[in-house]
């Protein structure tokens, strides 16, 4: 196991996450592919901890931030999806360009 | 040697099961391969010794999906799957930006010269975390907790359906409640 093969998995995980965010109508398909780069991150954190600098717990603390990013992101999301919902009964996203210049 | 074949395994695996989230028919089987995705990544971070990390993304990545499986039965079309489904915009951009962030990233991997550490590793990463998110990272400590919080509150706010503002009125003074229909307490 090296830094790079872990790198090389997390901006496999990172790219594919992308690929959904874009591509995807449904809003929690595009919050799927959001928690697939929040995955990338984890992944990445943890590979930076174990073999650049181990003696410091940064990256840990890193894996840390980006799990909670991921319930937030999750819960945010959902709160959203549901008030979207009830007012309108949108569940896609191009149905809600209100907001395109 | 069994550690570059699980790693091998587990990565395979992860982004298989991240691309198959994107693919399968259903919303909830998107839902477990994304469970799935998870899992294997978390078998990653396990082979770096990081047995509190892994385990905790473990359990938490369960309860998500699972909660995220309810979601998508209320909202989704197709939950069981039964017909195919295709729910994309601007495929072709999509597949060519992501390949092109994937090309990328794979080029500065390989090009940058990361930094390799002689210091030993600590035995028990999880006391050194302990440590460091009551000492020198408390601030990280704190602003995840107000993170928390405010999303505690934020979500109760965007899923309530009719508050105290829809019946009482802008300013609180309506003597009754301006409700769709009659009932409940002092009503």
């Amino acid at each position: 196991m090296t830094l790079q093969e872990y790198l090389l998995l997390a901006a496999a995980l990172f790219s594919v996450g992308l690929y959904g965010a874009l591509s995807q109508q449904s809003i929690v398909m595009i919050m799927m592919g959001l928690e697939l780069m929040a995955n990338a991150v984890i992944v990445g954190g943890a590979a930076f901890w174990y073999f650049a600098s181990p003696a410091r717990p940064d990256g840990q603390v890193v894996v840390l931030v980006a799990v909670t990013l991921m319930a937030v992101d999750m819960a945010i999301g959902f709160a959203v999806t549901t008030a979207i919902f009830r007012r309108r009964d949108i569940d896609v996203t191009d149905s809600a360009a209100d907001l395109k210049g | 040697m069994w550690t570059q074949i699980v790693f091998g395994v587990c990565a395979a695996g992860s982004v298989a099961t991240g691309v198959a989230v994107f693919r399968v028919d259903s919303m909830a089987r998107a839902t477990f391969a994304l469970l799935a995705s998870f899992l294997f990544a978390a078998g990653t971070i396990l082979l770096l010794n990081l047995a509190y990390l892994g385990v905790l993304v473990v359990l938490m990545m369960i309860m998500e999906m699972v909660v995220m499986v309810v979601f998508m039965l209320m909202y989704m079309m197709n939950p069981a799957g039964l017909t195919p489904m295709t729910m994309v915009h601007n495929q072709k951009g999509s597949l060519a930006i992501a390949g092109g962030v994937f090309a990328a990233l794979a080029a500065c991997i390989f090009l940058v010269p990361w930094p390799t550490s002689g210091q030993p590793r600590p035995a028990d990463p999880t006391r050194a975390l302990g440590e460091a998110l009551m000492g020198s990272k408390m601030l990280v400590m704190m602003v995840l907790g107000l993170c928390l919080f405010a999303t505690m509150v934020a979500t109760v706010v965007l899923a309530t359906h009719r508050g105290r503002y829809d019946r009482y009125g802008d300013a609180l003074r309506a003597k009754r409640p301006d409700d769709p229909v009659r009932g409940g307490l002092d009503r």
